[in-house]
This record gives C-alpha cells, sequence and structure tokens, in this order.
C-alpha cells in the first residue's frame, strides 16, 4: 500500500511540470506587455525597455523559464506588479477564508447530499425520490451568483437573519464567522449537492440491486444497517470520485461566491489580478490551483484503494 | 434420515400457498397454491427449471420477495409461528437467527469491500448483541473451523476476491450457521461449484444437519444432487407442485409426466466413438502460458495456467476439456481463440502456426476459428437486432450485405428459430433461443473450428439436452471441428469422441470418451468421476 501511494505520489510530479510550462507559456505568449503596464501611461520607450531588461522579460524564452522554475520550486513565485508584494505570501494572506468557505461548503454538501441521494435511492419511484430529484435539477439549472442574492435578499435583507456580506476570522469571532459562512456555503454548495444527491443516488440503487444486499437482508439487518454497512460501501468510488471533481467545481466557484459575499479569499484575489493584469499574481495563482486539483486528485486515488481493496494501480 | 417421534413438528410448514406476479405477465402467480413441510435433521429438495417458482418460493419463506412480487394467500410457519405477512421488524429477528439463506453465487453473494470475519460477525452482532468482541472472534473462528476452511486465521482478515469459490461458499454457510438456525434455505448452492468442492460441501450439510438438528430446504436444478442427499423431493413446474414424495419414489417411478421428462433429459454417461484418424484441423503443441503477478512486497510471482499442452483435432471431430475451475481449461481456449499470447509452443491451424502470421494473414484465418460463451444473456449485444450480429460479420469478410442477410435467414432456420427472429432483440428469447442465436452467429462465419466454453452450463437440463442434440446434427450436417470446454462430465461423455481430463495447466490424461470414463488411469481423473452426484442415474 505504501509502495502505490508513493508511487502515485511521483506519478503527480510531470503533471506539474507540463502545467508550470502551460502556465509559462499562456501568459508570455499572451498579449499585452507587462512592462509597459508596470512603467506607467507617461513612461518613455527607453524606461520601459530598462524595465524589461531588469525582469529578464529580454532573455529568450526557455532561460526564461529556467530562471522563473527554480524560483518556483524554493517558494519564490514573483512579485506582485502592482502591490510589490511577494505573490506567495498574497496567496498566504487569502488562503484562510476561500479554506474556510471552500471546507464549509463541502462538509455541507457532502452531509446533506449524500444521505439525500441515499434516501432517493431506498424509496425509489416514490414521491420521496421525485422530490429530490426535482430538486436536484434546480440546484443544477440556477447560477451560483443568481443563488446567492437570492439568498442575501430573503435571509438578510427580508429576514435579517444572517449578515449580508464580509468576512470573519473564526480565530476572532467563530460565532460570527459561522454566520457569515453559512450563505456563500450555501450558494457554492447548492450545484455540488444536486450533483452529488444524483450521483449517490444512481450508484446507490446500482448497488441494492446486487446479491449481496440480499444477502445482507437475509442475515437480518434492518434497512438503514444495511444501507449504511453495506450498500454505500460499495456505492463509494463515483460518489467519491464527484466529491473530487467537486473540488474542482469549488475552485472555479469561490470567484463568483467571494465576489458576491465581498469575501477577501483567493477568489477575489484572482478577479483583482486579471483586472490589473498583475501577470506574476495571475501566473502564481493559476499554479497554486493546478497544485489543489493535482492534489485532490492524488488523496482521491489513494481513497480508493482504501475503500475498495479490490483496486490495484 | 427417517423421521422419529420428537421430529413430528416440522420446522417449516407451507400450506396452499400463492405469490402473484405483477398484472400482465403470461401468468399471474409465480407460484400457486404449493404446499410443503421440511421436519429436523431433513434435507427437503424443490426441483424444477427456470421459471418454476422454485426460488421465489425460497425468497417468500425469508420474505426476500422482490417488490413487485407480493404474498397472495396461504400461510408459511416456521417452529410452528405463522411468518406469512409478519411486520418486517419480526422477520429481521428470525433472519440469519432462526431461518438462514445460503446462495447460488457465493462471489456476488459476499460484500466484495468488507472482510470475510466481520462479515460473519455481523450475524452476531445483529442477533446476540451482549457477545463481547473476543467472544464473537472466537466463534467466528470455531465456525470457519466447522466448515473447514484452511487457516481461519489468514481467511478472517482477507476479501471475498482473494479466495476461491469452494471457500466461498464456506464463508456464506459458516454464516448461516452462525446462529444455528432451525432453517437453512440453500438456492442452488453448489452449482457454481466445481464436482469435488460440490461433493465436500454436500456431505458437510448432511454433518451439519446431525449436530445442530436443523433442517434444509434446498432449491436445485441438479437430480444427481437429488438423488445423493434428499430426504423429500417436491418437483415444480410453472409454479404448482407437479410431483411430490421420497427420493426413490419420485427418481425411481415418476407419476407425473413432467417429472418423467426432466429425469429423462439429465444427461446420463452415454459414449461417442471416436473418429478414424485423419489429418488435423487444429494441432496444438506444447503450448506454456505463464502469468506474471507483480506483487509490491514480496517477488513477482508467476502463474502457470497452462504447462505444456499437447493435442490435436480432426474435422467433425469434437474434443472435450473438462476440468475443475483453475486447471487451464478456459485460458486454453483464450489462447486458441487469440485472446491470450502463449509463452511458448505453437498453435497450428491449418497447418500453419498462428503466431508466425502477419497482422493481416491473421485476421484473415482467425474468422475460420469461431467461439461461443458460457452465458447467452451477456454475449448478445443488447441494442442490436439479431439481424444485425448475424450478417456484421460475414460483411466485415466479404460477402454482400443481401448474401449475409440470406446466410442468417438459413442459420436461422438450421438452429430451429424463425426467420422473423432477425428484426427482434435478445431479450425477447429464452435463455435456450439465446445460446441457439450464438451458435447461429459463430456459424455465419462458416468456421472450421468452434471453441465452446461452458456453452449449455448456463442452461434447463431439457433445454441443455435440445442444445446438445443441435450441436451434434449441425456437426454432421457443417462438418466442423469442436473443442468443448465444460466442467460437466455427463454433458461431455454425450458430445465428445475424446476427452482431455486437465488439472493444474497440464492434460493428466487424454483418450477416447468410453476408456476415459470407464477405464480411467489417472488418479484425478478418478477421483473426479467419483466426484460425480447421483450415482443411481448413471
Amino acid at each position: 500500500m505504501l509502495r502505490l501511494i508513493i508511487l502515485r505520489t511521483a506519478s503527480a510530479v510531470p503533471v506539474m511540470l507540463i502545467v508550470a510550462v502551460i502556465v509559462f507559456l499562456l501568459l508570455r505568449l499572451s498579449p499585452g506587455d507587462p512592462a509597459t503596464i508596470m512603467a506607467g501611461d507617461a513612461a518613455t520607450p527607453a524606461e520601459i525597455q530598462g524595465l524589461r531588461v531588469s525582469m529578464g522579460l529580454d532573455q529568450p524564452l526557455p532561460l526564461q523559464f529556467l530562471a522563473w522554475i527554480a524560483g518556483v520550486v524554493q517558494g519564490d513565485l514573483g512579485q506582485s506588479i502592482l502591490s510589490r508584494m511577494p505573490v506567495s505570501d498574497l496567496i498566504a494572506d487569502r488562503l484562510g477564508p476561500t479554506l474556510m468557505l471552500a471546507l464549509c461548503a463541502i462538509v455541507v454538501t457532502v452531509l446533506v447530499a449524500v444521505p439525500l441521494g441515499a434516501l432517493a435511492a431506498w424509496r425509489h419511484n416514490t414521491w420521496v425520490d421525485w422530490v429530490v430529484m426535482t430538486l436536484s435539477v434546480l440546484g443544477f439549472s440556477i447560477p451560483a451568483f443568481v443563488v446567492g442574492y437570492l439568498l442575501m435578499l430573503f435571509f438578510s435583507i427580508s429576514a435579517g437573519l444572517l449578515p449580508v456580506q464580509g468576512y470573519v476570522s473564526p480565530l476572532v469571532d467563530p460565532a460570527a464567522a459561522m454566520r457569515h459562512l453559512i450563505l456563500p456555503s450555501l450558494t457554492l454548495a447548492l450545484v455540488l449537492m444536486a450533483l452529488i444527491a444524483r450521483v449517490t443516488r444512481s450508484s446507490l440503487l446500482e448497488v441494492l440491486g446486487q446479491d449481496f444486499v440480499r444477502t445482507a437482508k437475509a442475515k437480518g439487518n434492518p434497512a438503514f444497517r444495511m444501507l449504511w454497512r453495506h450498500a454505500l460501501p460499495n456505492a463509494a468510488v463515483p460518489i467519491i470520485t464527484v466529491i473530487g471533481l467537486g473540488i474542482a467545481l469549488l475552485i472555479s466557484g469561490v470567484v463568483v461566491t467571494e465576489s458576491v459575499f465581498n469575501i477577501p479569499g483567493i477568489g477575489r484575489l484572482t478577479i483583482d489580478a486579471i483586472l490589473a493584469r498583475d501577470y506574476p499574481v495571475v501566473q502564481g495563482l493559476m499554479l497554486f490551483f493546478a497544485f489543489i486539483y493535482v492534489g485532490v486528485n492524488l488523496l482521491i486515488d489513494i481513497t480508493y484503494i482504501i475503500v475498495d481493496p479490490r483496486i490495484r494501480y | 434420515m427417517t423421521a422419529s417421534s420428537s421430529t413430528d413438528v416440522p420446522i417449516l410448514k407451507i400450506s396452499d400457498l400463492s405469490v402473484a406476479l405483477p398484472y400482465g405477465l403470461d401468468r399471474a402467480y409465480a407460484v400457486e397454491g404449493i404446499s410443503l413441510s421440511v421436519r429436523p435433521r431433513e434435507i427437503a429438495c424443490v426441483v424444477g427449471e427456470s421459471g418454476s417458482g422454485k426460488s421465489v418460493t425460497a425468497s417468500v419463506v425469508m420474505g426476500l420477495l422482490p417488490n413487485a412480487l407480493r404474498l397472495a394467500g396461504g400461510s408459511i410457519k416456521l417452529e410452528g409461528e405463522e411468518i406469512g405477512g409478519a411486520p418486517e421488524a419480526r422477520m429481521n429477528a428470525l433472519r440469519g437467527n432462526r431461518m438462514a439463506m445460503i446462495f447460488q453465487e457465493p462471489l456476488t453473494a459476499l460484500n466484495p469491500v468488507m472482510r470475510l470475519g466481520d462479515q460473519i460477525a455481523e450475524v452476531l452482532a445483529l442477533h446476540r448483541k451482549e457477545m463481547g468482541k473476543t467472544a464473537v472472534r472466537k466463534r467466528v473462528l470455531e465456525l470457519m473451523e466447522d466448515v473447514r476452511l484452511p487457516s481461519p486465521e489468514t481467511i478472517y482478515g482477507r476479501y471475498p476476491h482473494q479466495i476461491s469459490g469452494g471457500q466461498r461458499q464456506r464463508v456464506m454457510i459458516a454464516m448461516a450457521l452462525a446462529m444455528e438456525p432451525a432453517l437453512i434455505i440453500a438456492d442452488e448452492p453448489t452449482t457454481a461449484l466445481d464436482v469435488t468442492t460440490q461433493a465436500q460441501i454436500l456431505q458437510l450439510f448432511r454433518e451439519l444437519l446431525v449436530k445442530h438438528d436443523s433442517a434444509i430446504l434446498m432449491i436445485t436444478h441438479d437430480f444427481g444432487v437429488v438423488a445423493d442427499v434428499a430426504d423429500h423431493v417436491t418437483v415444480m413446474q410453472h409454479g404448482r407442485v407437479v410431483e411430490s414424495g421420497k427420493p426413490d419414489q419420485v427418481l425411481g417411478n415418476p407419476q407425473h409426466a413432467y417429472t418423467r421428462e426432466l429425469i429423462a433429459a439429465v444427461p446420463r454417461l452415454r459414449y461417442l466413438p471416436d473418429l478414424e484418424p485423419a489429418m488435423p484441423m487444429l494441432e496444438v503443441k506444447d503450448l506454456h502460458l505463464t502469468y506474471r503477478q507483480a506483487g509490491w512486497i514480496r517477488k513477482s510471482q508467476a502463474v502457470h495456467a497452462l504447462a505444456g499442452v499437447s493435442f490435436s483435432l480432426a474435422p467433425r471431430q469434437t474434443l472435450g476439456i473438462v476440468g475443475e475451475s483453475g486447471s487451464g481449461k478456459s485460458t486454453l481456449a483464450k489462447a486458441v481463440l487469440g485472446f491470450e499470447t502463449p509463452s511458448s509452443g505453437q498453435i497450428l491451424f491449418c497447418k500453419q502456426d498462428l503466431f508466425s502470421l502477419s497482422q493481416t494473414a491473421l485476421a484473415g484465418t482467425r474468422h475460420r476459428i469461431q467461439m461461443i460463451f458460457q452465458d447467452p444473456y451477456s454475449s448478445l449485444n443488447p441494442r442490436r437486432r439479431i439481424g444485425q450480429s448475424l450478417v456484421e460479420g460475414p460483411m466485415r469478410h466479404g460477402k454482400s450485405s443481401a448474401e449475409a442477410r440470406r446466410r442468417a435467414v438459413e442459420l436461422l432456420e438450421l438452429v430451429g428459430l424463425h426467420p422473423s427472429s432477425m428484426d427482434r432483440f435478445p431479450h425477447e428469447f429464452s435463455g435456450g433461443q439465446r445460446q441457439r442465436l450464438c451458435i447461429a452467429r459463430a456459424l455465419a462465419l462458416e468456421p472450421d473450428v468452434i471453441v465452446a466454453d461452458e456453452a449449455v452450463s448456463a442452461l434447463d437440463v431439457t433445454v441443455q439436452a435440445q442444445v446438445l442434440e443441435l450441436f451434434k446434427s449441425l456437426q454432421s450436417e457443417l462438418g466442423f471441428a469442436m473443442l468443448f470446454i465444460t466442467h460437466d462430465l455427463r454433458v461431455a461423455s454425450n458430445i465428445c469422441n475424446r476427452i482431455a481430463v486437465m488439472s493444474r495447466g497440464k492434460i493428466v490424461e487424454m483418450g477416447e470418451a468410453r476408456e476415459i470414463f470407464e477405464n480411467p488411469q489417472n488418479a484425478y481423473t478418478r477421483e473426479l468421476l467419483a466426484a460425480l452426484p447421483g450415482s443411481e442415474l448413471r
């Protein structure tokens, strides 16, 4: 098992390297010269050229890449053009809120969607099933920004139960932090919930038709225990896969949700950096997202090995 | 086992039981007005073909009817308690506790992601909550010992896919015995097992019955098993009991026409003569095939699936390959069909070595060796019409569409199906008809060699007899050679001119069918023949 995990982890390295090359090229080859932007509107061509040399932009691409990747490996993602702060510090500063939000969203999703999907499968073709599936179609179809503003309208503005926008660190005031996180987490989780409830239902339906479920019943297992101990573990692989995909979806989701709820997280940083053409920051963020993505996939693969003893890579 | 005075109260008494089918099927009831009882220390067998309602009878007693079926009337008494329509909570208290069930296919009937020991322990956890963890573990190991699982400590922590079929069935039985239930319902418990394993399991049933004073209701289609173990036989057809009684009466002097038909269809040992020596169509020379299993802790292990197999096959000849699971017979079939590449050795087809041919030459030759698989349900594409499946191959090999269709219609008639079958889908046919379709599909390419891997094993006895007849008549008409792989020695004796007995990747004995059965030279062949159930039926 340990060997499998090490092998699987090692295979993530070339993937990250390819991502690094693409991220690097994407920005070098896209229109718009960072030196021109940095120098400002009033700069002379000579000043711009000077900046270019000092940033190493006059070097051939492979050399630029090597210099850049050497820095990245040491944790140096470059310096923000806008704020003159190291990109790694910028990301680290904004990581807290985003992680909190993503974590809450994924926990809420799993806690709500898996039981709902299981319920729908167990009560297949009854009104319970239809209600769950209808909700899931709705959850799927409404965009996050609409859901966000609607939730805000009902819970914050009309009912006044929850704060409208903003973020409080749980280290400062845990209760307030939770109150601030409820609506953004729900907004972020809704699409995922719909997706995971659906997958749980169909995966369970397949498992419930199998012989060993009948065996479990023949042993005298009550329905709930049969579902929990026998059916769900066997239906877990597709569900885990989608949860993994869901985390990737969350990454793109935070960008919208953080804007709607005015949360100072990675999503906001991304939008601000793109709008300001702050190349080093965008580059660092892309690399960071890819890193998370590859990491999540790695984690999922390792979970497979743990939940299903038949799986061997 | 004769009933003594203390065994007068039946453990299970079913009276006038009916189970309704959903509206709109060909009949209204899955079982209709059946009555039977099982006494302590008795094995009662219910025999019938698929669709006879025998499995429904087992499910209804356990309260495991599929949702579409509904108990329509009658009574089921377990140890005197009425359980027909008992509330779910009561059934959960009884299931696994006073009555237990053993299923046909032990691989799918065990939870694939749960350790075997835990699966047995679960029964105790459900019904004997006061038992401590160590006591449960001790009892599980004891049960594993009882059903003669080798090294229980190791098997406790294993998963179903890591042990053999016979061992899995033993785990199922240990699970069923955990609470020493009064009634064990066994639905085709040995059908998926090899003959020698089957003999051991049946023996085990007998011993356990006496030890625990329980009773077994066994559902089976195998008259050999009935003859060997039954104390009482019930024959079912179309959901009704047509005959019941002591096995000597029912088997020796059947009263009902259907019972007679069933017994007549049981393949007896019957031999075909060997053919005159002729130019071989297919020759296999010293074939070796070794699978390497990469271990991550131990060194890689080599499994010798084929260890020097040689034989030859002449036109119009049928060579039976018999042996237990794991003996390499299916690997041999795959190698001949070109699905597996042997490590060494030659396969000569019409004097040409298949592995020295170029890809294009091989593609031109390959269709002349055709296969028929065990499961006629999964070997036809469910979304294609029969006609499409039949013309696809010939058209790929250069026939015009019209010609291929004409030939397909001819073939359907040849295998005894109506030409209108061309426009129908596989699910519209019964198991026997589907196997006929698979045969037609194989014949569409006008093969010289047919490899039939357990081609009749999934069929009911009466259908099995018909399909074997069909093979024989087609062979005499078309003249193909056949490699007939089966675990069923009776079937082999009915269709093969020569028989090769395989064990551990080797042919241990090969010769004319009659010679092998009547005068076996090899110890393993003798063991196989001795394990054949139902010596009365030979």
